[in-house]
């Protein structure tokens, strides 16, 4: 089928996977092309969040959770989706202010959530610790097991996959590393941190993240908490930062993030950093000090100068259309990107306004020659 | 010489034994169940893979990190 193929998608990630998924649904045959390098989907949290920090991430995120809900009625047990609802909390009055200021934006956009004050936040979830201001319920965000949702997506008979590593990119067309090329009538770039190899002019940069998992503990907790601190201040700023980030994994087991550091393709494990996050994760849950951890890992989001994703054709570059640069945000907004991404390829109207996220908002990449 | 109890049964071994040789001494040798409900046993023996996990004295350790002690009591299940 691979001569035959209408599309060929590169990166099997959750944007990658998703993109053929919708492709494949409207009748297109794709080939999905995939090197196994280490990237962002099987690393990361799985964490489906509506996030604000501007209207054009509310809208692809807002869009893209309600995707996920959809599709999950269709979902195997595997994909361990859950809507368990995000907990934002509010150490001082300042993220308190900010609790306040997101939950009127997001219910003046048709978002279910709730604001919590001391004690429902102690109520709703008991191993917090005490002196915390408040937190922001938000009902629709959810979880799931990325690997197996991208495994799952790209199960259809017009989709066929195959191992291998793409060194070049001409328009519609692909060279494999055994030299041979492969051509289609679009390329879908959804490599991930690994499309700078292949189109240098994207800007587009590592961004390193540890991860902890922990033994199973069932019932210690029920939402994924995230500290406000996470839009206030420490992950603003461009040196190393952390957040708390802890998610309660279907097997009982707790999923600790985040931390954030640039300029570094290492993917070790740095012990102060991972001690450094944990002991933010610890400041707002003291109970997780007694528990274990059994695995520590990195991983490395695909981060772009402004936060959003590149949804579009490469201005310079025709047949080639970009879907790369989601940062952390690729598990939650696979859905609304591909069906952003499919829409302009085939023609037809977006489910959303496709402008902020065009390529061509970057000057090096309108003027890549 | 310790006595500790695994799972409910009372065992008697020599000093310097590790939890994970008694579970192999006083049992089938296994350490816990999976998520997938599969019993499973220590692998690499040095506090690495895992594998070993046990509950001693209602805490989550590791059998093969940890000496035996009298009156220590050791669940590997469920």
């Amino acid at each position: 089928m691979s001569d035959g193929a209408d599309v060929i998608v590169i990166g099997a990630g959750i944007v990658g996977a998703a993109c053929a998924h919708e492709l494949a649904r409207r009748g297109q045959r794709v080939l999905v092309l995939d090197a196994g390098l280490r990237a962002a989907t099987a690393a990361g949290m799985g964490h489906l969040i509506v996030l604000d920090d501007n209207p054009a991430e509310l809208a692809l995120s807002q869009y893209s959770v309600q995707r996920w809900r959809d599709w999950s009625r269709d979902m195997p047990d595997d994909c361990a989706y859950r809507q368990n609802g995000t907990l934002w909390l509010a150490a001082n009055a300042e993220e308190m202010a900010v609790a306040e200021a997101k939950y009127q934006v997001l219910r003046e956009h048709g978002l279910d959530c709730e604001l919590l004050g001391a004690g429902a936040l102690r109520d709703a979830e008991p191993e917090l610790r005490d002196g915390l201001h408040g937190g922001l319920r938000v009902t629709g965000d959810g979880i799931l097991y990325a690997p197996n949702a991208a495994r799952w997506l790209l199960d259809h008979p017009l989709i066929e996959q195959r191992r291998a590593r793409v060194i070049e990119i001409d328009g519609s067309r692909v060279r494999l590393e055994d030299g041979g090329w492969l051509g289609a009538q679009a390329v879908i770039l959804a490599g991930g941190t690994h499309v700078t190899e292949l189109c240098p002019e994207l800007p587009i940069e590592p961004k390193k993240g540890h991860l902890l998992i922990t033994d199973r503990y069932p019932g210690r907790i029920s939402h994924t908490l995230v500290e406000l601190g996470y839009v206030t201040s420490a992950h603003n700023a461009s040196g190393p930062s952390t957040a708390a980030n802890i998610q309660p994994r279907p097997t009982g087991q707790l999923f600790i993030g985040a931390s954030r550091q640039f300029g570094s393709s290492d993917p070790a494990v740095e012990p102060w950093m991972l001690a450094k996050m944990l002991q933010r994760a610890v400041d707002y849950m003291p109970g997780l000090a007694r528990l274990n951890g059994i695995r520590a890992w990195t991983g490395f989001r695909a981060a772009g100068p402004d936060g959003l994703p590149l949804l579009g054709e490469h201005p310079q570059r025709p047949g080639l259309w970009l879907a790369v640069g989601h940062e952390g945000l690729g598990v939650t907004t696979a859905p609304g990107s591909a069906d952003l991404l499919v829409a302009q390829l085939l023609g037809e109207t977006a489910p959303l306004a496709p402008e902020p996220y065009l390529p061509q908002r970057f000057p090096g990449v309108r003027a890549h020659a | 010489m310790p006595e500790l109890t695994l799972d409910g049964r009372p065992l008697l071994v020599a000093p310097g034994t590790t939890v994970a040789a008694a579970l192999l001494l006083g049992g089938d040798g296994t350490s816990r169940t999976s998520v997938s409900g599969q019993r499973r046993a220590p692998v690499c023996g040095m506090g690495i893979c895992q594998e070993c996990r046990v509950t001693i004295d209602g805490q989550r350790r590791l059998a093969c990190q940890t000496l035996c002690r009298d009156g220590m009591r050791v669940e590997s299940r469920p």
